[in-house]
């Protein structure tokens, strides 16, 4: 037996994808669907939680809100914007996934992303694991002195904080310094081999915004500064992310 | 960072490097790559949103990728990636292992020390280990 019939509100009323609309630049072609379906099709996240992008894309159009901003499944799309290059109209999906997360009730969001957002409004550091920038100082000078009694040829490796006016500021995921910190050293050493004038900041040097990810804008503006920041008051002309 | 950002040309600059630490006959390309590539499923918050088992379903793809390649060292160029990758390899059983791209340049540059091979498999783990380690008394 057939389903039955979605009937849709009578009244004319402001959806959710007017609203997404109203914020992208040419509306993020969000009216432009020929519902081929090519986005889908090479999308990791068909089939997840049943939705697609074009499912999702579809449903927005149709006014389904409740549905479009209470699906996990915006949770589940990595906004990698494959689904844009794909598309023959390129129609902004990812935006509105982005917007839909933004649309979720803080304490509804899921918990690790909220917290690892909260964490890094915890110092300058802007480190979602909620390590400080006397964390990360300690833990590259440990590692560096390992590595100058260790091993051929860098007795005398250097690596720097703050240097005002080199070349290049040098930001690390939190993870490498907290977790892994063996794996910053070839990295420095690649850097000594090529002769880079670099530097690290003792703010903004976490590379990671989960922020942006927890679609809290006010917050993810606010670590994105403090980075920039960092970088303009050391006069760096290069920010090298390695996220 | 080649869709959203440099484009192709930076996916060829990391294949430049690749192809030069690695030799070009042992570089393996995934299919498809460049702008049509899947993302791994590590970016976007996915790793800390506690959907575990639909993260590592939204990997299969990445996953079956890597299988096609026949490689086995998958280079990843983020943190975020390197977790995913590993993880999926681990989960699906892929027996590749899982590196990042400063790993494969020092390695071929002689420079890699005896504490930044974790994520190398036994045959390259020594791999010029003793030119680039200090004797205990040096």
């Amino acid at each position: 037996m057939a389903d039955a019939a979605l009937k849709l509100g009578a009244e004319p009323k402001e959806t959710f994808m007017d609203k997404v609309r109203n914020l992208l630049p040419e509306e993020g072609h969000l009216n432009l669907c020929l519902t081929c379906g090519a986005c889908s099709s090479g999308c990791p996240a068909t089939g997840l939680e049943g939705m697609d992008p074009r499912k999702f894309l579809r449903m927005a159009a149709l006014g389904m809100d409740e549905e479009v901003t209470s699906t996990p499944w915006v949770w589940m799309c990595t906004m990698c914007t494959r689904c844009v290059h794909a598309c023959p109209m390129q129609i902004n999906i990812p935006q509105l996934v982005f917007q839909a997360r933004k649309s979720w009730p803080e304490e509804k969001k899921p918990r690790g992303i909220v917290q690892s957002c909260k964490a890094a409004m915890i110092d300058k550091a802007t480190s979602s694991m909620g390590a400080t920038s006397e964390d990360f100082v300690e833990s590259v000078e440990e590692t560096l002195e390992q590595v100058r009694s260790q091993q051929r040829g860098y007795k005398d490796l250097q690596v720097t904080f703050d240097r005002k006016g080199a070349k290049y500021f040098l930001n690390q995921n939190s993870r490498e310094p907290m977790a892994e910190p063996d794996e910053m050293v070839p990295l420095w050493k690649i850097m000594h081999e090529a002769g880079a004038d670099w530097t690290y900041g003792t703010a903004g040097w976490a590379a990671e915004n989960y922020c942006m990810f927890a679609g809290n804008d006010e917050e993810w503006e606010k670590i994105v500064r403090t980075k920039a920041e960092a970088v303009d008051a050391l006069g760096c002309e290069y920010w090298l992310n390695t996220e | 960072m080649v869709r959203k950002t440099f484009g192709e040309s930076v996916a060829d600059d990391m294949r430049y490097v690749l192809k030069a630490c690695v030799g070009e006959e042992n570089f393996v390309d995934t299919w498809p790559n460049k702008s049509n590539n899947f993302c791994c499923g590590g970016g976007g918050g996915f790793l800390q949103s506690g959907f575990k088992s639909a993260r590592q379903e939204y990997g299969k793809l990445k996953h079956d990728q890597i299988m096609e390649t026949g490689a086995k060292y998958v280079i990843t160029p983020c943190h975020n990636c390197h977790s995913q990758v590993h993880d999926l390899s681990h989960h699906f059983e892929g027996g590749y292992e899982c590196v990042h791209l400063w790993t494969v340049m020092a390695l071929s540059m002689g420079i890699l020390g005896p504490d930044e091979r974790v994520y190398l498999d036994a045959s390259l783990s020594e791999c010029g280990i003793n030119e680039c380690t200090l004797p205990p008394d040096e």
